[in-house]
């Protein structure tokens, strides 16, 4: 019986109905997509993106180089030296993140002592050299100075979790 | 022997062991901050707990002595709520600063903290601050970190022999402080790093610069005395970012020279990266193959015998024999490792080596110096000394000394004269201290080179020899004849017997128009004016010294970390180091340097690979082929060096080290270095300023 059953449902486009009756139906539905770049999805404040380096309010910057982060890196991605700087304090003269090695897997945010070196909402910052992927102190500087409203919401709405 | 229980495990220990010494034994490892195998035992940290059976409370097993028949646990929920409310005492008022803190990853806290460290502080009150002292130019302190353990304390007032560091007021406030504003006065201070368990005591030049975990290390010897250190050279990248000691306990214990810790930052500075020729008197950088048709152009028809060659301090045995292969191919017997005019006899190994060996020291019962100030020719091994004069009580190692010593010795030392006549005295028997050398079982007797470097250097080893012999210093059982070299390349440069052969001029011969053309391997101590105007001077060397500015050709050589070599340190015990980092530039091993030259000028020499040298060396002396050993033995032959033992003259010696910290020109170049001498060696102009 199974036979007939599939030959008169095949002359009767019973499944080609039954697509067209879901398309109708997600006609009628909110959509799923989005215009990007001019729309974009909500993010978890847990989010990865590109890394910044963050200051202080008085404008210090954070980072100590206790370079525990480039100790954790699994990607070897962070490159740190240091020195005492002239007020004798510990700070570092290069900081380098190859951005193309990075895998982004925020363990340098989380071994972060002081929070300075965290991952932002930012995705998109692709470029059109690798070069511009190497990035260094002033670049993550820069990032951690423009984000920085941002950063300090995140790390306000994460922190009941840590 | 004791026997005592440890956990079930039955061990022997030595009378008098402590029941931490007993734990070791029996493979338990017991925490520990003020605990110092060679430190006496303080007990003030309270973290070596551990339950003996018996005992109505837990016991801080550094300072408890076993007894027959003792049990002892060290791993019973009693002992671990002990560890951990020490534990809990101790971070008390530590700063939570691990992240900036130069100990990091290597701190005995941190690391017990893990182990019985609470995850949180129950702590709330408001933590002890301590001002930082001020302990000179090579020790960094942040005194808030300090947890009082007292080991430096008792490391400057037992090992290095200068009270200065002491503990005021108690409890709480209780502080480690030098009293007044003035720099630590030893040369071994470094070690303080070392000893230090937590990060109050680090090292200044390295401060903030690297983390344990990114340093490659390689097994290495100082080359800034003749000690022998053995050392383990920290790389990063191409640097070589700081220098700390292996212990061994024949030569070092564990302990190593500032000057072997922290001049290697002279090795970026001044650096030879690339050969230079003097063209129309003015160096000119140029090729390897230039600069060598260059020396070869100058040597063509010059005879043998008006080519010379000096060999500097810090030399290897490798590359040493490979100039003296290549002097001997071009038909010159004119070799000399004694750049600053010292006599030797080499005919028996006895004479210019240390008889008795640094460890032997130990076993010595009475002690004479002549002509040496050890603390500054050999820090390390004047701590030995001091090790054994304290050990050894009140009178127990009378030491006498000849020559007025430049720097507190450490050590109560009688001082007997000034100049070798003394010598004269003793051997009569009319000064009381030659009754002392008589009296003693095992005397020894160190000749320095404030002795050697003299005219009547040969009189005056003859003399020693023979005043050795007399007091029974020399027999078949034991050797107390003692030569203290200064310079690291010196015994392997006579091992290979890098000196004027027949007819052969020394160095000062050398270089007042003796040869034409002056091969110098690293040699830079002495005034290049006494070179002659004349003399066509090729130098091979690693820094940019005096001696490079005089050079008609300049040959970049590597530095000891930038090559594997061997040294022969005073005792005569053959070491080898490793290669750290490469050489900057053109630079290259000097062996090779001069393996390329012999082939310019047609008078190859037999060796391709540094196995095939070091085959080579072996069979030039046998000494070489044991690496890291020596037998002590007696001396069975008592003849004395060839000399006159009443030829010598009255003048006193004088020292051979006049400036500790710029001894070489590793030394010279390095900015630590230059800040020591400034602070230490010249105060005054430190004052005017």
């Amino acid at each position: 019986m199974g036979h007939l059953d599939r030959t008169v449902r095949s002359f009767l486009l019973a499944e080609l109905v039954a697509g067209m009756g879901a398309t109708l139906r997600a006609f009628f539905k909110p959509k799923a997509t989005i215009n990007y770049p001019y729309e974009k999805g909500p993010l978890s404040p847990r989010f990865r993106g590109e890394h910044a380096l963050r200051r202080y309010p008085n404008g210090e910057e954070r980072c100590i180089a206790c370079k525990l982060c480039e100790a954790t890196c699994p990607a070897e991605a962070i490159t740190i030296e240091s020195e005492p700087r002239d007020d004798g304090s510990r700070r570092t003269t290069r900081y380098d993140i190859d951005m193309t090695k990075c895998i982004y897997c925020g363990l340098c945010e989380e071994a972060c002592p002081v929070d300075a070196i965290v991952e932002g909402p930012n995705y998109e910052f692709a470029t059109e050299t690798r070069e511009e992927l190497m990035y260094n102190k002033d670049k993550l500087l820069a990032n951690g100075d423009r984000w920085e409203s941002v950063l300090a919401r995140r790390l306000e709405l994460d922190a009941p979790y840590r | 022997m004791v026997k005592v229980t440890v956990d079930g495990i039955q061990v022997e220990v030595p009378n008098g062991s402590s029941a931490l010494q007993a734990c070791e034994a029996a493979g338990k490892e017991i925490p520990r901050f003020c605990f110092h195998e060679r430190l006496s035992v303080a007990g003030n940290c309270r973290m070596c707990l551990v339950q003996v059976v018996r005992a109505p409370k837990p016991v801080a097993s550094c300072g408890f002595p076993v007894a027959e028949g003792m049990e002892i646990l060290t791993d019973t929920e009693i002992v671990r709520k002990a560890r951990r409310a020490v534990m809990e005492f101790l971070l008390i008022n530590h700063p939570l600063d691990c992240p900036i803190c130069d100990q990091g990853g290597e701190c005995d806290l941190q690391d017990q903290a893990f182990g019985y460290g609470a995850d949180h502080s129950r702590y709330q009150e408001a933590k002890r601050a301590v001002t930082d002292k001020y302990l000179g130019p090579l020790v960094k302190t942040v005194m808030t970190r300090c947890i009082q353990c007292t080991r430096c304390v008792r490391f400057a007032t037992e090992i290095a022999g200068v009270p200065e560091l002491g503990a005021v007021s108690r409890g709480e406030n209780m502080e480690i402080t030098n009293y007044v504003e003035k720099a630590l006065t030893s040369e071994l201070s470094g070690n303080l790093i070392d000893i230090c368990p937590v990060g109050a005591l680090t090292s200044k030049p390295y401060a903030f610069t690297a983390r344990p975990w990114e340093l490659k290390r390689t097994d290495s010897i100082d080359v800034f005395d003749a000690v022998g250190t053995n050392t383990s050279l920290h790389v990063r990248g191409s640097a070589v970012l700081r220098i700390v000691p292996r212990v061994n306990d024949e030569v070092n214990e564990e302990w190593l020279a500032d000057k072997g810790r922290f001049a290697m930052d002279g090795l970026k500075h001044r650096r030879l990266d690339r050969p230079w020729v003097r063209v129309h008197g003015k160096l000119q950088p140029v090729s390897w193959q230039d600069a060598f048709v260059a020396i070869g152009r100058r040597l063509d028809g010059v005879a043998g015998e008006r080519i010379g060659a000096i060999v500097g301090d810090l030399c290897d045995a490798e590359s040493m024999l490979a100039l003296k292969d290549l002097m001997t191919a071009l038909g010159s017997s004119n070799v000399d490792c004694r750049q600053d005019g010292a006599q030797y006899d080499v005919s028996r190994r006895e004479f210019y080596t240390f008889g008795s060996g640094i460890a032997g020291i130990e076993e010595a019962d009475a002690l004479l110096i002549v002509g040496s100030v050890p603390r500054q020719e050999a820090p390390v091994l004047n701590a030995r000394i001091r090790k054994r004069f304290v050990a050894a009580g009140r009178g127990g190692f009378p030491i006498g000394m000849i020559g007025e010593p430049t720097a507190d010795p450490t050590y109560r030392a009688e001082i007997l004269g000034d100049g070798p006549g003394i010598l004269a005295d003793l051997r009569s028997g009319s000064h009381p201290f030659a009754d002392v050398l008589k009296a003693a079982k095992r005397p020894m007797m160190i000749v320095g080179h404030g002795a050697l470097v003299r005219e009547d250097a040969r009189a005056i080893l003859a003399a020693c020899w023979a005043l050795a012999v007399e007091v029974g210093a020399v027999g078949p059982d034991w050797n107390g004849f003692n030569v203290l070299h200064t310079a690291a390349s010196r015994v392997a440069g006579l091992d290979l017997g890098l000196l004027p052969g027949s007819g052969g001029r020394s160095a000062a011969g050398m270089m007042s128009g003796g040869v034409d053309v002056l091969w110098l391997l690293g040699a830079d101590e002495f005034h290049t004016a006494q070179i002659g105007a004349q003399t066509f001077v090729v130098y091979q060397g690693h820094h940019g010294d005096a001696a490079a500015a005089r050079a008609d050709v300049i040959l970049p050589g590597a530095s000891f970390a930038e090559k594997s070599g061997t040294y022969v340190n005073t005792e005569g015990r053959v070491q080898r180091s490793f290669r750290a980092v490469m050489p900057p530039g053109d630079a290259r091993e000097d062996w090779r340097i001069l393996r390329a030259f012999s082939e310019v000028v047609g008078k190859t020499l037999p060796y391709d690979t540094l196995e095939a040298l070091r085959d080579r060396l072996a069979a030039a002396n046998p000494v070489f082929r044991v690496i890291g050993g020596r037998d002590v033995a007696g001396v069975s032959d008592l003849t004395g060096p060839a000399g006159d033992p009443a030829a010598v003259s009255p003048a006193p010696f004088q020292p051979v080290i006049d400036d500790y910290y710029q001894t070489n020109p590793i030394c010279r170049a390095s900015p630590t270095m230059g800040e020591c001498s400034r602070i230490y060696v010249h105060p005054r102009t430190v004052a005017a300023e």
